[in-house]
């Protein structure tokens, strides 16, 4: 090679490192790629023994290369390899018909109704509350260590007495998973709102007090658009959450469909590949959730003169 | 604006001037915008006891431009607050428009501009100002053109649909100028709204005021920390002086009503200021 071509591919390469595209998503995409590495790493690991007994049980001769292959494709492995798992996913979401019972779109929107409906009540309630407390000494004195206790007991204890309480009550599917779901998302909400309903300047709000504004008008032209942007923050974390609440929920009702109905049926039955499976659908329900919030919040946030 | 006694002359009285004084060249006499007898306000602190205001007295006739001017602490700014009823007196009376301060702030008497231009970030110039006509119960058709006549009178048409980020500092207060003045107040009240902007766009901005109280006609209370722009702006200074904050001197200045900024250089606001200085220095302002 001429010093002139390692020049030029010197300078070609350096122009690829600074392309903004490479710039923005190089970080991620070798962090994703590490960690898929790591992954591939311990499933060998974790699968060899597995693996090896399998042969050595069945008495056929096998070299290490074909304990290798086998801990790649396993049948129900200890820990599976990424590829078995996004195969699996891949065949849970398009291999069947949405609605059928063994995909797992028709588990994925199963969670997501309840998770929606508990977000939803969930944020009123949390938000309601933060009125209350901004608005009553008294009411912040009584409510706020209440709130706080709520989410001191584990919800896996809490999931089992809400099922049984409701369901003799006669509600029985959707509402008891997404009052479980409210009751775990509430909290940040409240706790973000708060912090938001409070923020405002005390220039600000001593000028509202030289118009002799209302408290309601203090309130809505004041107090609430102030809070927005610890709304968007907590409702991020929020809806994250309402998910876990929903999956939560599904586990010890012994759910038919859902997604943690998928975990479950995965861990009795050793179908550690459907396991993960079903986490991945978690982990996409969650994403798009979060980006759909993210969505909303920047547009408001622009009609809201940020920069 | 009418003249007040002549130029630079000294009052006999140490606390309270009255333009309402019979021997006054006026002969009807002008209403009475503030009038506090005895104002004393006092906090307890961990540190103790703490005079805000000890005995205050004063009267202000409508139509003046009224300054105060004194040192950190010498309680120029909480007599302010005491007037517009964001903070009470321990003692004395309070008029304002002939109410309490408390009335006078629920019937909207005053507009309050504070050192900050306190816009709300998420609405628009136009919004801003429409804020306190929101409140008010204006209809949309009189804000509309409220915020029209304003935004003008201080030369800003043009910036409705800016947010308040994309204006500089002196842009943001001649908003909050504008705001204090859209719902037509008789009195503005003004803690030192320019002292935060650079030497030239306060110089600008003192020329705008005056141009404004002049062709608007209102009494205008104005704390300030410095002298030549309290000269330049006023028609009387009050001087006070911390520990307790108390009056210490009140100044009689009428300079033309259509003076501009070279006023600044004759040897009458030279005298004017050097008297406001010898009065601060009196206060022992300049011990620390």
């Amino acid at each position: 090679m001429t010093s002139s071509a390692l020049a030029l591919s010197a300078r070609s390469s350096r122009a690829f490192a600074q392309h903004p595209l490479v710039v923005r998503y190089a970080p991620v995409v070798t962090m994703v790629l590490a960690l898929i590495a790591i992954w591939y790493v311990a499933a060998v690991a974790m699968n060899w023994p597995l693996v090896r007994d399998g042969f050595e049980r069945e008495e056929t001769p096998y070299t290490t290369m074909d304990v290798l292959a086998g801990t790649m494709d396993a049948e129900r492995p200890l820990l599976p390899a990424p590829h078995q798992v996004v195969s699996t996913f891949l065949d849970g979401v398009f291999g069947y018909p949405p609605l059928a019972p063994r995909s797992l779109v028709y588990h994925s929107l199963v969670t997501l109704s309840a998770t929606v409906l508990g977000f939803g009540l969930g944020a009123l309630f949390g938000i309601a509350l933060a009125l209350m407390i901004v608005h009553s000494c008294v009411l912040e004195r009584s409510l706020l260590p209440w709130i706080i206790c709520s989410q001191m007991v584990p919800v896996l204890a809490l999931a089992p007495i809400f099922i049984v309480v409701l369901g003799a009550l006669g509600l029985h599917g959707l509402l008891p998973k997404s009052i479980i779901s409210a009751y775990l998302c509430f909290f940040p909400i409240a706790i973000g709102m708060v912090k938001g309903l409070t923020s405002p300047d005390p220039l600000q709000l001593e000028l509202m007090r030289t118009w002799s504004a209302t408290p309601r008008q203090v309130l809505w032209k004041l107090r609430w658009p102030a809070s927005v942007p610890y709304l968007f923050a907590s409702l991020k974390v929020a809806i994250t959450i309402s998910l876990v609440g929903a999956i939560v929920a599904e586990l010890p009702t012994g759910a038919e469909a859902g997604i943690g109905a998928r975990l479950l049926s995965g861990s009795y039955y050793g179908q550690t590949i459907q396991l993960w499976a079903a986490l991945v659908a978690a982990a996409v329900l969650a994403s798009g959730l979060i980006g759909i919030v993210g969505l909303i919040e920047q547009s408001v946030a622009r009609r809201m003169g940020a920069h | 604006m009418s003249p007040t006694p002549s130029s630079g002359q000294a009052t006999s009285g140490v606390e309270s001037v009255s333009l309402l004084d019979p021997t006054s060249v006026e002969t009807a006499p002008r209403r009475r915008v503030v009038d506090a007898q005895n104002i004393s306000l006092t906090f307890e602190t961990a540190d103790g006891r703490v005079d805000a205001l000890s005995n205050v007295n004063l009267e202000v006739a409508e139509g003046e431009f009224v300054s105060f001017i004194g040192p950190s602490g010498c309680g120029k700014t909480t007599m302010l607050r005491v007037i517009a009823d964001l903070q009470q007196p321990t003692s004395g009376t309070l008029l304002v428009n002939g109410m309490t301060a408390e009335q006078a702030r629920l019937a909207r008497a005053y507009g309050y501009v504070f050192q900050a231009p306190a816009l709300f970030p998420w609405r628009t110039i136009e919004k801003n100002l429409k804020l306190p006509l929101e409140i008010m119960g204006y209809t949309e058709f009189e804000q509309q053109q409220r915020v029209q006549r304003y935004l003008s009178m201080v030369n800003l048409t043009g910036f409705e649909r800016k947010f308040p980020w994309q204006l500089s500092g002196g842009m943001q207060q001649r908003v909050s100028i504008a705001r204090a003045l859209s719902f037509d107040p008789a009195l503005l009240l003004m803690d030192e709204p320019f002292g935060a902007l650079d030497e030239i766009v306060r110089d600008h901005l003192n020329e705008q005021l005056l141009h404004l109280w002049k062709s608007t006609g209102k009494t205008v209370l104005f704390v300030t920390h410095s002298i030549p722009e309290a000269v330049f702006l006023s028609t009387r200074i009050v001087v006070m002086s911390p520990r307790p904050g108390r009056i210490i001197d009140v100044i009689d200045c009428d300079f033309p009503v259509d003076r501009s900024l070279e006023i600044r250089e004759t040897p009458e606001f030279m005298k004017v200021a050097q008297r406001v200085r010898n009065g601060l220095r009196a206060g022992h302002s300049y011990d620390e």
